[in-house]
């Protein structure tokens, strides 16, 4: 019940936003109602191009995240248990981790030039940072006794790390996951805007371009229910997965 | 022969020794935590360790885990120099829920030891029922430590490190949390356990009775910085009876010692 009482204001917006639209007789280039954007969404879903920008911007952004999320836990594992290479590598992803991602569109661009490439080296800068910075502060804080429990039971340098460090940080590595998934999905959008013409991004900067509010407006609330989607979808996973950290989290 | 005197016998028959401490000193910063220490503990003896709090008894277990190693002095274990800790060597924490796998069931946490010695997976079944069998957590096996009690929870730290098959038992205040009732009932069988598998047990106590029921032997320490104040022979009968035993006179004599010992400190 409280999850509809939510849903009050933007359905309400919504029919404010269309009686408005429809009582001045809305034309306009930038602004469309409710309805007319209903229809473009319909129109959109049920056509093949549409799925093709959907599938693009999953994809990229997907991959994107697969490599950024490897890179990152790996790193941070390894920075967390190694503190020479902690030492060595410190400062560089200290200059890194604040450029913004969208700054290294150019030259990504030169290096990739258009298409699934350059989006997913993005992506995956963009995301490998947050995981390196979670991963690595979770390892850190593995209970110490049992790090004495495995040099006192003689475990290898790989054992420890299979069967002690990550089982212990799996839950917080899959917040990691999750934080990191929502940055893929604005990263990937934003690059298609910025510079790579495929997805939805790339989509809704031509509807907006070519004077087509309706479609621009079904593409962005198309997007935002990906975003959230997505979100549910890895929230449901990590009750399921880690019921125990969920139930503090809410 | 007399009864007694096949006793005495027994005791002074030659016993190689395990682990030699020669004067180690261990520092934290610029605190002396030991100093000049020297000990040794002989196979198959139970050595109680008590001191006032600051007298380094657990730095001390540290030490002969191989967990840090002395800035002068060394430690042998059975006669090379001891660096690093070693399988041999089981160390059962005070805090058993941080020293267990919480997302291991009762025989998935024994595994682990036999995992890290390198025990076939087809033999490691019949050895871990075995040992959940030796601490009384049959019935117990598909339990998580979260769905155990803390008594419970000691008992599978230490099937754990009977898992190792160690040569020594270091045990840092292994009951120290435990009520009245199940620390009486894990003494017993920790004495039962130790007597049957002929292991060198080292245990750091700050109940003064439970080292003397637990003892062969008490190494009393005293602090600042941590050294050997005095040795305490426990010359009671084996086995132990929680009644009998501590209703001997010479249990009584060894507390009233051992209280005038600790008292010079607690002011």
């Amino acid at each position: 019940m409280t999850a509809l009482k939510g849903l009050v204001l933007p359905i309400g917006l919504l029919i404010v936003w269309q009686i408005a639209a429809m009582a001045t007789g809305m034309q306009s280039d930038t602004l469309a109602a409710p309805d007319g954007i209903l229809v473009a969404l319909v129109n959109g879903l049920t056509s093949a191009p549409f799925w093709v920008d959907t599938g693009d911007t999953l994809a990229a952004g997907g991959m994107g995240l697969a490599l950024g999320f490897s890179v990152g836990a790996g790193a941070g594992i390894l920075f967390a248990l190694v503190p020479p290479v902690s030492r060595i590598l410190r400062v560089t992803v200290e200059l890194l981790r604040p450029l913004p991602s969208i700054a290294i569109v150019p030259i990504a661009l030169l290096i990739f030039g258009f298409g699934y490439q350059l989006e997913v080296a993005i992506v995956a800068f963009a995301t490998c940072f947050p995981v390196l910075v979670l991963t690595e502060s979770a390892v850190r804080q593995v209970e110490p006794r049992l790090s004495e429990v495995a040099r006192a039971l003689g475990l290898t340098a790989w054992a420890r790390i299979t069967k002690i460090v990550l089982p212990a940080v799996l839950p917080r590595l899959f917040v990691a996951l999750r934080l990191a998934a929502g940055i893929a999905l604005i990263v990937a959008i934003t690059v298609e805007i910025a510079a790579n013409p495929i997805g939805l991004g790339s989509r809704l900067l031509r509807a907006a371009s070519s004077l087509r509010p309706e479609d621009m407006f079904a593409t962005l609330f198309w997007i935002a229910f990906l975003g959230w989607a997505l979100n549910w979808g890895m929230l449901r996973l990590q009750s399921w997965l880690f019921p125990a950290m969920s139930r503090s989290e809410r | 022969m007399s009864l007694s005197e096949h006793a005495t016998s027994a005791m002074d028959a030659p016993r190689d020794t395990v682990l030699t401490v020669q004067e180690a000193s261990v520092r934290y910063g610029a605190t002396t935590v030991l100093k000049d220490l020297s000990l040794s503990l002989n196979r198959g003896e139970f050595v109680c360790v008590i001191g006032p709090s600051g007298s380094g008894k657990t730095t001390l277990l540290r030490l002969l885990a191989g967990l840090l190693t002395p800035v002068s002095g060394s430690v042998d274990f059975r006669g090379q120099p001891h660096r690093a800790p070693s399988r041999d060597i089981a160390i059962v924490f005070q805090d058993y829920t941080n020293a267990l796998l919480p997302w291991r069931d009762a025989e998935g946490n024994v595994s682990l030891a036999l995992e890290a010695a390198g025990v076939p997976r087809a033999e490691r079944r019949d050895q871990i029922h075995a040992l959940l069998r030796t601490v009384g957590l049959v019935g117990s096996e598909g339990k998580f430590p979260a769905e155990m009690s803390g008594g419970m929870q000691q008992r599978l730290q230490i099937a754990r490190c009977l898992a190792q098959k160690p040569d020594v038992l270091l045990m840092d205040e292994p009951f120290g949390a435990l009520d009245a009732m199940t620390r009486q009932k894990l003494q017993d069988e920790l004495l039962g356990i130790v007597a049957e598998s002929q292991v060198t047990a080292f245990f750091v106590t700050h109940d003064l009775e439970e080292a003397i029921y637990l003892g062969d032997r008490i190494i009393a320490l005293e602090p600042n910085p941590g050294r050997v104040s005095q040795i305490f022979d426990v010359p009671l009968p084996k086995p132990r009876n929680q009644l009998t035993t501590r209703e001997m006179p010479e249990f009584l004599r060894l507390r009233r010692q051992l209280f005038d010992f600790i008292e010079r400190y607690e002011q």
